[in-house]
This record gives C-alpha cells, structure tokens and sequence, in this order.
C-alpha cells in the first residue's frame, strides 16, 4: 500500500434545515473539501459516499451518481456506500484502501444524512433498521434502548454511575458551544444533564446525540502527489474496518464493542503507534455511555475506568487526552451518515492547527472512531502530521 | 409456539420514546433474558401491577409469543 494522505476537508453546518435537501448538503461539502485541497471537479477519479438511509428519510435512491453529477463529477465510479451510522467511515476506508493501493489518484470522499424531515418517532424506526428487524426490533428496542441496555450492564459490571455519562454530555456540550457549525451551541449543566427527559432509562435526552442534516467530505490522494495540492496535508497514517454481530442479544459481553477493539488493534498496527501515542481523538458518542466504552476499548483507559476518567475530566479539552472537541455527536450533532467523514475533517482541522478555541495542544496524531449500530461496523482511523 | 422456560434477566430498559409502531405501548420494559443453556433472547417482561420492574439478576419465566415477540414475567 502506498502512504495516502488528505488534501481537502469540507462541511456543512449540522443541524436542522428545512430547506435544505439532502444534494445541496452533500455539493455543499464536496465543493468545499474540493476548494479547501485545490482542485477541481474535473481531476476526480472517484466518489464515495456514505448514507445510511436516504432512501428512507427522503425517498431519493441512486445517491452518489446523483451528488456527484450535480457537482460536475461525471463518468468516473460513483458509490454509495451503507454501514449504518458508520457508512461514511466505511466509505472512507474503502476510498483509501482504492488509493493506497494504485487504483486512483484523487479522489473524493463524502458523508450525508437529511434526517429531520420526519418525526421522532419515524426517524426513530428508521435508525432501528440498523439493528436487528426479526428480533430486538421487533420487541421494541430503538437505538436508545439498545444502549441503554448497555449502559445498565455497563453500570452493573464497573458500577459506573449516571454522573459519569452525564459528564461525558455536559463536556461535549462546552467543546460544540465553541464549534460554529455545531448543532446545539449550548452549554449544559450536570443537573440539567441529569434531570434530562427519560428516553429509555437510564439514559435521558441530554445521554443522546441529535436528530441533525448535514454534510462532510474530504479529497484524498497519495502522499507522493499532495503537495502539488496543498501546503497543509495530513497524512492517513492507517484506517481499519471490522465488523461483529448486529444483534445486542447475540454478542458475549455487551460492555465492549469487539468491532472497536479489532479495528483499533489493526490501526495501530498499520501505523506503527500505541494507544497512549495518540494526543487526542473524535469518538462515536452517539450515547455518552458509547464514549465512556470507546475510550476503554481504543485502549485510552483500562476496562471499567472508562466513567471515572471522564468525570475527572480527563477528555476534557485541556485534560490529558481530549476527546471530541468538536463537541462529538451529542453537541455537534449526528447526521448519521456524514458522521464519520465529520469526524475526520476535525481530526484534520486539529492536526492542522485550525481549530480555534477548540484547539488542542498534543495535536500531532489524532484518531477518529466511527461505530455503526450497536457495534457490527467499526471504522478506525489514524491521522497524523504529513 | 415453544416454552422458552424460565431465565435470568442480563440486561433491561424501559422504553419512553418509542418506535412508531410502538406508540401505544410505552413505557415499556424491553430485556435480554439468558435462558437455561446460555441463549439469549430480547423480549419484554410484563408485570400485573403498573410501575414494577425487574432487574439484572432477576429470574423471570416465559409468558407467551405476541408477534413472534418472547413475554417474560417476573417469577415468584
């Protein structure tokens, strides 16, 4: 495989958009990243975009032909790729993968998701086609309560406590209040956090990422031919994809997400680092407790202190590993299938020291972690100085 | 349909903010229950008062099949 690095990044605000559609989300960020790495739509050799369910949410198939064309990108390979709230993860590994190993050259990358054109309780049955339809779903479980399930076992093994998932929103909430294209910009207190609506106990709404649109990209090329492009590359040091069982009920140990722990033992590997080299990281808080599980599994924390770290404030953003300083899912917002390419654009913006009042200090090697469902998709990627 | 018999409740929610096809059941205490033999199956447990729960570590018996969906009851 040849060294494959990022040339571009671009994004929509996240949130709710009334008159948005999902193409002019998606042009939107894929002319930006195209900008952003100096080139033009004519230099694409291929589209991958990641959506989990346009079809369901807007009633639009056919997805990437139909963005790329509408951003000039015609007659090259346009594909859209679907691994639940990880697809654009999943796009991205693919793409990169392509790249490293000769097929193409430049290539873009994008993530998007219309979600708020439905009600709560449609978008709610359509997230849950991410599990499994013949069992859990069926019985009623939704995303939240897939993990809640999981937050309580979590809670009865570790003994971590309601305090340390709300810690991780009330943390999310200070970092997205600093991010100007996040969803909610408002900080939140741990008594408001606590004293949330019950959605599935005993995670209450502030434990819950949004019900956000948006859109990401990012222009992807080797390393050998970037800096004909830009003079701010950062280099794709590794991105592994695995997967596991998508139903809760058939997995040993619902504490971890074997997916993470696999995904994260290979992109290491591949990059030749060690989890405590990592400086800082975008995780898949799609529910606080999934945080508090990543930061075990990527190998942040050891198994069970997941919940006592957070609450001391060591992912805060001036803490000792800062995680999600863009605000994460549950402040920036979870248009879920731009969540993963999101992720990387603000790995990308860190390394590259434009981050702002969310800035970080160790910034030289950031790791995103895009999770699809209950944990059968795992996309972690690995970035680093180019 | 088959009796799943009695097992242990390995995890449990209830559920407030529903699925649309659930509207009118909520709140609902949805479970994962490890049979005898180690299976697990996702169901609900129903209880004869309203406002009960049950636990981790609670045993529960099989009720019946509704929709192909495994009802538990708490065992006394």
């Amino acid at each position: 495989m040849r060294p494959v690095a990022v040339a571009g990044i671009g994004k929509t605000a996240f949130g709710a958009f009334p008159d948005r559609d999902l193409r002019s989300l998606a042009v939107e960020a894929g002319q930006k990243a195209l900008e952003n790495g100096h080139a033009n739509a004519s230099q694409v050799e291929a589209f991958y975009l990641g959506n989990f369910a346009g079809p369901s949410f807007t009633g639009q198939n056919h997805l990437a032909p139909y963005i790329a064309s509408a951003m000039g990108i015609t007659g090259v390979p346009a594909t859209r790729f679907e691994a639940a709230c990880a697809s654009s993860g999943s796009a991205f590994f693919h793409a990169v993968s392509a790249v490293g190993a000769g097929l193409y050259d430049v290539v873009l990358v994008a993530g998007v998701e219309k979600m708020t054109s439905q009600s709560t309780p449609k978008v709610t049955e359509i997230l849950a086609g991410a599990g499994d339809l013949c069992g859990e779903v069926r019985a009623g479980a939704t995303f939240p309560a897939l993990f809640a399930m999981i937050a309580r076992r979590h809670m009865y093994q570790y003994g971590t406590t309601r305090e340390q998932l709300a810690s991780v929103a009330v943390k999310n909430h200070q970092n997205g209040a600093k991010n100007p294209l996040a969803h909610m910009r408002k900080v939140i207190t741990m008594e408001q956090a606590l004293a949330g609506k019950m959605i599935a106990e005993p995670l209450t709404v502030y434990d819950c990422s949004l019900i956000s649109d948006g859109a990401a990209a990012v222009l992807i090329m080797p390393l050998d031919r970037v800096g004909d492009f830009t003079d701010k590359p950062v280099r794709v040091l590794a991105v592994a994809q695995t997967s596991d069982n998508v139903a809760l009920d058939e997995k040993d140990d619902i504490t971890t997400f074997r997916a993470v722990k696999t995904s994260a033992e290979k992109a290491y590997k591949l990059a030749g680092v060690k989890a405590a080299d990592i400086g800082f990281a975008e995780v898949h808080d799609c529910f606080t407790i999934a945080e508090i599980i990543a930061i075990e599994d990527l190998g942040f924390v050891p198994k069970g202190e997941g919940g006592p770290y957070s609450l001391a404030g060591g992912t805060c953003l001036h803490g000792e590993r800062p995680v999600n300083a863009s605000g994460g899912l549950k402040s920036k917002g979870h248009p879920v299938g731009a969540t993963g390419v999101g992720q990387i654009c603000d790995v990308v913006e860190q390394i590259r020291g434009q981050a702002g009042e969310r800035q970080v200090k160790r910034n030289s090697l950031g790791l995103a972690q895009n999770l699809g469902g209950s944990g059968a998709t795992s996309v972690v990627t690995i970035l680093g100085a180019a | 349909m088959t009796d799943l018999g009695a097992g242990t409740i390995y995890t449990e929610t209830v559920v407030y903010s529903p699925p649309e096809a659930y509207v009118n059941d909520v709140p609902y205490q949805l479970a994962i229950v490890e049979l005898a033999g180690g299976r697990r199956v996702t169901g609900r447990v129903i209880f004869e008062k309203a406002g009960e729960r049950a636990q981790i570590g609670d045993r529960v018996e099989f009720a019946e099949f509704r929709n192909n969906v495994p009802f538990f009851k708490k065992q006394l």
